[in-house]
Formats: structure tokens, sequence, C-alpha cells
């Protein structure tokens, strides 16, 4: 049912169905922000989706020298997971093979919670008992050392209830229409801090559907949204002029965030050859959070 | 209202005053300050003797004149704050837990021995045994903070265990000995002897120094923890050159004697 429009693109008065996660933040410094970058992007590698990675991350922003706790340049990364217990995991995994690996890197923790992951009072185990622990006030670190002198990380990262799985839908006339507002709106969501969009320059074309007639998978195609099959499956969603439909999903540390950065992607991708935007969802029985595009609107 | 004591009788004898802290006086009306106990020499007499007291403790205590013959101020000192406008005497924050003391003047020897949390600011001068162990005890502070802005005497941090502990100005001799571990940080220039039976810890300094024969040379790198400790005592007031934070140490790992895992560093200007 279309209700709303933005221009000319009309905006289904759907809602997408985001789920519970635990999520926490990430700073990665170094010497220059090449080498951050560099961190930063092999950390957040192979974490498009908890389907299959364990785990969620991104890149939220890079960071000014002045803004890290060690004035250098860095990066801020987001990682989410089903729970506290796994994102712990993930975290000493991530920032022991891609942070600490990563020359000249320093990895501190940017999210103050009464709940944490205790990561560098685990990697510290790798300095061989030439680890040394350092207390700074409130913060205790640990300096690993390393073939290019060492490597700092705090003892535990902050951890924090979060919204996973918040997402927008764009249907358009071709390929090319689609990609190129999928590609303004992730540049408008990128400006919102607090979220990140884990799939390849956050978007997704294999969006999923729960379950599959493959007992094996928990997961497949979602066929409802794929154009080839939109006479075949019987319940396709894409209207008779769409020719290509893509996804962003969005993962945030709270609801806020993720609907500010579902408002502005929805905005960006409002162009001409847009029919609709829309929203995926599981009919509302499996996720804990309901981000309807129309209220999402009108709140702005 | 925070309680203020002003010093009208300056004591000829050391006074110790160790019912002075925030945790003794919380609440206590003007009368009852005034008739605690202190101890002139071996004369034990009325901290009204010596103080004019004024207000009522609610967590702060201003303490204002001459109060280097004063000794024990804020002992076992558990929260709150102490401003101290003057100088003052020995045994400052003795085996303090929490809180902060600020002296605008110069402090005494035996500046918060045996301290384990809280923080201590010196604005001038300290003498020697800051944050130091007891003679005959193995273990000197466990943790908080004191930062001298200017210089400090012998054994600074001796035989401390964790903690922070700054000079602004010059160290004497034996800084840092028999340390166990924590970090001492020297902006001016270190006596003789420092790291003397260091086990672990770090000592960090602006300037160079003659090393024991007991300590190595490991090698000149940017360690960079030292800029987040750099950072922080800047952000108290201390003057920290950008060179310095960015800059390069050696490392002397020692004492030989020892375990031989405490670190000097060094600022190679």
């Amino acid at each position: 049912m279309i209700t709303m429009k933005i221009k000319s693109t009309e905006i289904v008065d759907t809602f997408a169905e985001a789920f519970k996660m635990s999520g926490t933040r990430v700073i990665i410094t170094a010497a220059t922000k090449q080498w951050a970058m560099a961190a930063a992007q092999s950390m957040t590698g192979f974490a498009t989706s908890v389907i299959g990675c364990k785990c969620e991350a991104g890149i939220e922003r890079e960071l000014n020298a002045e803004e890290t706790p060690d004035m250098r340049p860095g990066v801020s990364v987001l990682l989410f997971a089903m729970d506290a217990d796994g994102l712990g995991k993930r975290l000493v995994e991530r920032i022991g093979q891609c942070v600490m690996t990563c020359p000249t890197t320093a990895c501190f923790n940017g999210l103050e919670s009464d709940t944490t992951a205790i990561v560098g009072g685990q990697l510290r185990y790798f300095g061989d008992g030439h680890q040394i622990g350092k207390v700074l006030g409130d913060q205790r670190l640990w300096r690993i050392p390393v073939m290019d002198g060492e490597f700092v990380v705090d003892e535990h990262f902050g951890i924090q209830d979060a919204v996973g799985g918040g997402n927008i839908l764009i249907l358009g006339k071709d390929q090319k229409t689609v990609l190129k507002a999928a590609t303004a709106a992730t540049k408008a969501m990128c400006e919102i801090d607090g979220v990140i969009l884990p799939f390849p320059a956050g978007v997704v074309r294999s969006g999923s559907k729960v379950g599959s007639k493959y007992k094996s998978l928990i997961a497949s195609s979602n066929d409802a949204y794929c154009p080839t099959l939109r006479t075949v499956t019987g319940k396709s969603l894409v209207p008779e002029d769409v020719n290509c439909v893509l996804e962003i999903v969005i993962d945030g540390l709270n609801e806020a965030t993720v609907a500010d950065a579902m408002r502005v992607g929805l905005h960006a991708a409002a162009k001409p050859g847009i029919k609709q935007l829309s929203a995926g969802n599981y009919g509302g029985n499996l996720g804990q959070y309901h981000l309807y595009l129309n209220k999402i609107l009108e709140a702005s | 209202m925070s309680l203020k004591l002003s010093l009208h009788t300056k004591p000829d004898v050391p006074l110790e005053a160790a019912v002075i802290c925030t945790d003794k006086l919380n609440g206590a009306n003007e009368t009852a300050i005034a008739a605690l106990t202190v101890f002139h020499g071996n004369d034990q007499t009325a901290l009204g003797e010596f103080f004019t007291v004024k207000g009522q403790c609610d967590g702060e205590i201003h303490i204002e004149g001459d109060l280097a013959n004063v000794k024990h101020l804020g002992s076992e000192m558990t929260s709150g704050k102490m401003i101290i406008e003057g100088d003052v005497g020995q045994h400052l924050g003795a085996g303090m837990s929490g809180g902060e003391i600020i002296v605008e003047g110069n402090a005494g020897n035996w500046v918060a021995p045996e301290m384990t949390g809280g923080r201590v600011i010196i604005k001038g001068n300290a003498g020697h045994m800051v944050g130091s162990a007891y003679r005959g005890d193995a273990v000197g502070i466990l943790g908080g903070e004191i930062i001298i802005h200017g210089n400090v005497g012998n054994e600074l941090g001796s035989a401390m265990r964790n903690g922070l502990v700054v000079a602004g100005g010059n160290s004497g001799d034996f800084t840092g000995v028999n340390m166990h571990a924590g970090t001492i940080i020297v902006l001016g220039e270190m006596g003789i002897r420092s790291g003397a039976g260091m086990k672990r810890g770090t000592i960090l300094s602006m300037h160079n120094a003659d090393m024991l024969p007991t300590f190595s040379h490991a090698c000149t790198y940017h360690p960079y923890f030292v800029r987040l400790y750099l950072a922080y005592i800047k952000e108290q007031g201390l003057t920290i050159d950008d060179a310095q934070l960015v800059g390069n140490y050696q490392r002397w790992v020692g004492d030989a004697i020892e375990l031989n895992r405490g670190e000097i560093l060094l600022y190679v200007n």
C-alpha cells in the first residue's frame, strides 16, 4: 500500500524488522591514517552478516588526531554480534588478528558501558610474559612487545545493547539507476554517527528470507524481490516496471540512530527512475524493533 | 558549606594533626572540631589551640597558614577534597585511599606514603620519600596519583607497586628505588642511581641520566603509551612539549640484580 511519496518515488507503507544485538566501538590509531584504515578494513572484513560471519562490522568514520586517545590519526569501527559473550570473542579474534598485526597501530575502547569484554587482558598473553600492564586513571592498558615496538590495547571494551538489521529496499527501473540511488543513500547514511552499513560499500543485492526449501539452510534468496522471478513465485513484490532491487542494511548503537540513517537514506535514494522505497521484514514476529518508513519520514 | 581552618598559632614543634581529614570532620560543628585532639610534640592539646574553625565540613576542607610544621594532614583519607593554601608538613595524605588533596605551596618529606588511591597535587616542591614505603616495609604505594609541580627529593616512589607519581621539576637520588610496578614521570633531571633495585615498572624522564651498570640499553623507539600519560599530566597543568609527545625514547632495562623487568625511558632530544 502506498500512502506517501518523496518527489515521484513511492514509499511503501511497511516496516524494517530489526533485531536486538550487542554492539561495541573500537578506536584504531596508527602512525598515519592509511595504516589505521588498513587495520580497520582488515578488522571489518568478512563481517557482513551474523548468519555467516558471526558478527557484523563496519567503519563508522575516520578520526582526526585530536579525537583519539593517543593523538594519532584513527578510525572508529563498530562491531555487532547477537550477544555480549559472542561479541567479546569476536573482538579478541579480530583485534588480535587484524589490528595487532598491522604496523604502528594501537587499539582503544570507544564505548563507555558497565558491561565490558576483556580484550587486552586476553591478547596480553601473546607477549609471552614480556607484556606490561599500565593503569592510568580508570583505564587499564596492556603493552605487548611486537617487532616494530609495542602494541598498546585497552584491557576492557564496552558493550551495550544495539540494533541490527535496519534496512531499506530500493526498487528502480534499471541497475544503473538503482546503483546510483543506493550510492547516494549510503553516502548520506555514513554521515550519521553510531551506525554502520556492513555490506560491500553498504549495499547488498542478495537479500534473504528466513528458511529454504532445503532443510539445511536457515536463509535463502528473498525471491519476492527478485525481478527475474516476478511472474514465477506468485508472491512477488516487484512492480511491473521495476527491474532491479538493492538493499541497504543498517546496524546501530540504538534504535534512534538506525532510524536517522534510514531517514536520510530514503531521502537520498528518492531519485527519478526509483519507483518505490520499501523495507524488509519477516511479518513482525522475529525482530524486536519495527521501524515503519512512514513514521520515520513523518518524524523528520 | 565547606570548612575553613586558619592557623592562628604557629606550632614550635611538629603538630600531629591526623584529625584534619574530611572523613573525620564531616558533619561535625565548629565547637566539636575545635575540641578534637592533636599532639604538639608530646603534649596532647586541642585543635582550637592552633586553628580558627569556621563552617562545617561537607566533604571539602580549606586550610590556610604556614603549615610546614603540621604533620599527617589527610591521613587515611577516603573521600572528599582538602585544599591547603600554604606550605605543609610531613606525612601529608599518609595511607589515603581516595579523595583529593591540593597544596598550593610546598610539602615536606613523606608525601602520601603507602597510599592506595586518590590524588595529591603539590603546586610547589616536595621533600624526600614522596609516595614511598615506610622504612622496613617492602611495598610502597598501591595506587593513586601524586603530582608534584616542582622539584622532589630523594627516593621518589620508593618500592611503589602501582599508581602514578609525577615530578614536574627535578628529582633527587634513587628515584624509583626498589620499585615493584607503576609509573614515575620526571620532567626535569633525575639524580644518581635511578631505578636501583627495581623489579618492574616504568621511570620516564625528559632528560638524559647516568644509568647504573645493571641497566642495559634495549632500543630507541617511540612508545605510544607515553602519549597517553603525557597528555594526562598536561591536563593536570604540567608543561609538556609537543616534541616530547611524539618523540623517541631510549629504553633501558633493569635492574639486572633483580627481575630485570623494569624500564627507564629517556627522552631523546
